[in-house]
């Protein structure tokens, strides 16, 4: 139920085999997968069950969406007791941001693709991360077309070659700077070959209050996984550099971990979770959003692929508190709340007479 | 000049022309005439003069020409006229044009230094200095070109004989709560009004006399009744994209929102409203929205339709409730923005790749904006599915004079949903299962508390458990049914409108704002040519089986289409094609409303 920092001391044996409402694991697993073996897009959906179990999220107050793609077929993968929505290709955020209007209780997690986000859908993923919606947007990203057989997408880069030898000569679209850049308030980076800082990640993401983008690169076995690609297991291995370790403590669990003053950087989230952040020799702030950036560009330019939480804003009120909506959903209301009494039209017409 | 006036002042009370002609103000945009304009129809409406306004104008903030058209008439005929018998001449870049082209005869009020008495003898000219007149009205310079549009209707108001009392009234409601406006404003009205007392002979027919025909009705354009009509209908989400000739819709439907659906004592809102970033991402965020169990629409105009194709498509195939505002306006392509058409009557009705068909409504007068608005919704979720609700330009940004609306007597209808208990009873739920066998299955909303409510909505293949499928029998299966909840819905949406003509042999039929032209039209052909005429219009497709037994009923039908292609005459053709040589067509498509003269002389000349 916790991970890594956050062990509870002298806690140790077997996982419950129920979480904390009383569903097990296979409460919150979905359809089996058709995806490739060895495809990065299951190891995410893994920890995406893991993460809603531990965390003893209730399935029904969920809404999976996604686009078109491989990415997008995950939702069927996972759970299964939770409202799924594949939506056409690129187009995911306008149905979680009508959904999410229509019901601002449920948890919305979108699943997207490089393709789906950052060609077709480039435009509704920066509106939606502008606005703010709550949703968590994971990308699966492999820098490639998977099932329309590997052509290159706007993710790959600069110099990186297809399995046929064609190179890749435009430069990548980096989805967290451009996300930061649009004023999202939860961006974070990982690897689909490292579940225990994933999970992590996937918990906080689930606590925040707004749009969560999770750029996560994620193999492609069959069309991208060759020397000469930066999005193979190998490569992403070889440079993976993570910001910080870290740690994720759920709101209805005490922070018993011990550290020393300094060492960790402590963020609380809207539901009263906590992330801690593990510095790790470099003095990185995630609050800072110009050092993000500069850090993300850095990064890029050296050819480092940097992993964990980028940037983070607990204090940016998300699209439904824009709105100021009833505290009921919309959906829920009645006609005695959304049809005006006579008297309202009597007065309308009487002012066009 | 003076032969004329010499001539015209010697008319009997007898060629007194009372309550029945049109005026037309030709000015620049962005001039403020508009106020003005309205504040004149205002005015003649107050008289008890039943009263029509055609807004002529160019897709231009600022500088270019507009043409605002006022139609009185005794009989209560508000569609457009080709021909009006007063001009207001006040643009100087188009004046030679307006006044070339008027009949003989025609008054035409304009300044004095335009003197376009030396283009046309033979109309009737009032010369008024208005630059003098506007430096009267203020000081400051800026504002008399404002005012001097105030001052052309006290020119019109007296000439006509409209009552000062009546403009005053009109001015005070057009300017509510701005009372520095209103002084202004019935001042420069006054300068005129005094200044063509005291200097014009009337050498014109032309009056406007008190009347008691439009006591009790209202004044609103089609967009404002279809906000209205939505906001009744309990609209909880509303997603837009600003586009002519829509925009009023939403804008409109937003002010009433925060007026009458926020809670007065916590300030929160029972709706939300989003404009999008296009109108992609506006039908997603209401299909979004409508999927979740909201009231959701959205309202646009053809290039919108053109980027909904998909999502469209995806609504109808997966069964998602939406309603769909099209204030349809020429194309293709960007065609003409600020001109009216309803050319996307297939469009719409086919709209998406694969067999897609589409329930469509069709209102044809403001009150019909009003309740058909409030029957899409109830439509879309009975059916689940994407309801389009085709207007016009005409119809929606023209004022038209209408009875009060009536408060919706019929409860909304939320359609086929299972709640959690409905779901413990069942002890099943599949998704895309034809329990009732009218085509129409039953939903579930997302955070229903259930183990059973979830299921996977995909615009891909699906069984009906909702899960994926390529098996051929699952898709012949998926698409029979749609067909079938397509003819359930014949049964549903709002019946034809039928007025058979005692001995008629030939009939009209028509949709949305072709009616007031095909109304007087009827009127000429039986007046002039002794012709009766039936009239079927049509108010949604599905068809119903009242369009048979029209067409079944007479020798011929014409199909009145405001496009070049008779869509609505080939919708039809499909729809009985026993019957296509008995289907003609009279298409009306250079951008302006339809007129009764056009459909009048279309038919004369078929018949002949």
């Amino acid at each position: 139920m916790v991970d890594s920092l956050a062990t509870p001391k002298g806690q140790a044996g077997p996982a419950p085999s129920t979480n904390r409402i009383g569903l097990t694991l296979a409460d919150y697993k979905g359809s089996p997968s058709t995806l490739c073996d060895g495809c990065g897009h299951d190891a995410i959906t893994s920890q995406i069950i893991k993460a809603f179990y531990e965390l003893g999220v209730d399935p029904y107050r969920v809404a999976k969406l996604s686009g078109i793609g491989c990415s997008s077929k995950t939702p069927a993968y996972f759970l299964n007791r939770a409202h799924g929505f594949n939506a056409v290709h690129g187009r995911m955020p306008s149905i979680a941001t009508g959904v999410s209007a229509a019901n601002k209780e449920l948890l919305q997690i979108g699943i997207s693709g490089d393709g789906d986000t950052a060609s077709i859908g480039i435009g509704q993923f920066c509106h939606v991360v502008r606005r703010n919606v709550p949703l968590l947007y994971l990308v699966e990203n492999n820098g490639v077309y998977g099932l329309t057989k590997g052509q290159f997408s706007a993710t790959a880069d600069i110099g990186s070659r297809l399995k046929s030898g064609v190179v890749n000569d435009l430069p990548a679209i980096d989805l967290c700077g451009l996300a930061i850049e649009l004023g999202c308030s939860f961006v974070a980076r990982s690897f689909a070959g490292d579940p225990k800082q994933l999970v992590s990640l996937l918990k906080a993401a689930i606590s925040h209050n707004g749009t969560a983008v999770l750029d996560i690169i994620s193999p492609c076995v069959t069309f991208n996984n060759h020397e000469g690609s930066t999005k193979s297991y190998k490569h992403a291995k070889e440079t993976d550099i993570p910001l910080h370790e870290i740690g994720y403590i759920p709101f209805y669990e005490q922070i018993t971990v011990d550290y020393q003053a300094g060492e960790v950087e402590e963020v609380t989230m809207h539901d009263g979770s906590h992330v801690l952040l593990k510095k790790l020799g470099n003095d990185y702030d995630p609050t800072d959003r110009v050092g993000a950036l500069n850090t993300i560009r850095k990064a890029y330019e050296q050819q480092q692929f940097l992993t964990g939480l980028i940037y983070i804003d607990e204090s940016k009120p998300n699209f439904n508190e824009l709105m100021h909506l009833v505290d009921e959903p919309l959906a829920s209301l009645k006609e005695d709340r959304l049809r005006p009494p006579k008297q309202v039209l009597d007065e309308i017409m009487k002012s066009l007479m | 000049m003076k032969t004329l006036a010499a001539e015209s002042s010697q008319k009997q009370e007898s060629d007194r022309i009372i309550n029945d002609f049109s005026i037309q103000v030709a000015t620049i945009n962005g001039s403020g005439s508009q106020s003005s304009n309205n504040v004149l129809m205002r005015s003649i409406f107050q008289m008890g003069v039943p009263v029509s306004g055609k807004n002529l104008f160019p897709s231009n903030i600022a500088g270019l020409p507009t043409w605002f058209t006022i139609r009185a008439s005794k009989e209560g005929y508000v569609a457009r006229r080709r021909d009006s018998e007063i001009l207001v001449a006040m643009n100087p870049q188009t004046a030679y044009e307006d006044v070339r082209s008027l009949k003989p005869g025609t008054v035409c009020i304009s300044p004095v230094e335009l003197k376009l008495d030396t283009i046309r003898q033979d109309v009737v000219h009032y010369q008024v200095p208005f630059t003098d007149l506007a430096a009267k009205a203020t000081d400051q310079i800026k504002l008399r070109k404002l005012l001097t549009n105030m001052i052309y209707v006290g020119v019109v108001a007296q000439l006509l004989r409209i009552e000062e009392a009546e403009i005053d009234k009109a001015i005070r409601k057009q300017f509510e709560g701005k009372q520095k406006v209103i002084d202004l404003n019935l001042n420069a009205a006054a300068i005129g009004r005094n200044w063509a007392r005291e200097n014009l002979q009337k050498r014109d027919p032309y009056f406007i006399e008190r009347l008691d025909k439009t006591k009790g009705k209202i004044i609103i354009d089609g967009n404002a009744a279809a906000a209205i009509g939505a906001m009744f209908a309990g609209a909880s989400v509303v997603t837009w994209y600003p586009i002519t000739p829509s925009s009023s819709l939403c804008e409109t439907l937003i002010d009433y929102l925060k007026e009458y659906r926020v809670d007065k004592e916590t300030g929160k809102a029972t709706f939300a409203v989003i404009q999008a970033e296009d109108e992609l991402a506006a039908i997603g965020m209401a299909l979004g929205a409508g999927w979740a169990g909201a009231r959701s629409m959205t309202s646009t105009s053809g290039p919108g339709i053109s980027l909904m194709a998909e999502f469209a498509g995806y609504g109808y195939f997966t069964e998602i409730p939406t309603v769909i505002f099209d204030i349809q306006r020429v194309g293709p392509s960007t065609g003409m923005p600020t001109r009216t058409a309803q050319g996307d009557i297939i469009f719409a009705h086919l709209l998406s790749h694969g067999d897609t068909k589409h329930i469509v409504l069709f209102p044809a007068t403001v009150e019909e904006c009003y309740e058909m608005a409030m029957a899409a919704f109830d439509l879309a979720e009975r059916f689940q599915t994407p309801v389009f609700v085709l207007s016009d330009l005409d119809l929606g940004m023209n004022n038209w004079m209408s009875d009060p609306f009536k408060y919706p007597l019929k409860p909304f209808d939320r359609g086929k949903v299972l709640t959690a208990e409905d779901l413990q009873k069942l002890g099943m739920f599949e998704r895309y299962k034809d329990v009732d066998g009218d085509g129409i299955c039953y939903r579930t909303l997302p955070g229903t508390k259930h183990p059973l409510a979830a299921y996977f909505t995909r615009g891909s293949g699906h069984n009906e458990r909702s899960g994926y499928t390529e098996r051929p029998e699952d898709y012949v299966h998926l698409m029979d049914r749609l067909n079938r909840k397509f003819n359930t819905a014949r049964k549903h949406v709002p019946e034809p409108i039928v007025e058979t003509a005692p001995n008629a042999s030939i009939g009209i039929i028509a949709c949305g704002s072709s009616h007031f032209a095909v109304q007087e039209g009827r009127d000429q052909l039986k007046a002039e040519a002794q012709l009766p005429v039936s009239y079927c219009r049509v108010r949604a497709l599905p068809f119903t089986e009242h369009l048979r037994h029209f067409v079944e009923a007479h020798d011929h039908v014409y199909v009145v289409d405001q496009n070049r292609d008779g869509q609505l005459r080939d919708l039809i053709r499909l729809e009985l094609p026993e019957h296509t040589m008995k289907i003609r067509s009279v298409r009306h498509y250079d951008g302006l409303p339809i007129d009764a003269r056009f459909i009048s002389e279309a038919i004369l000349e078929q018949e002949r």
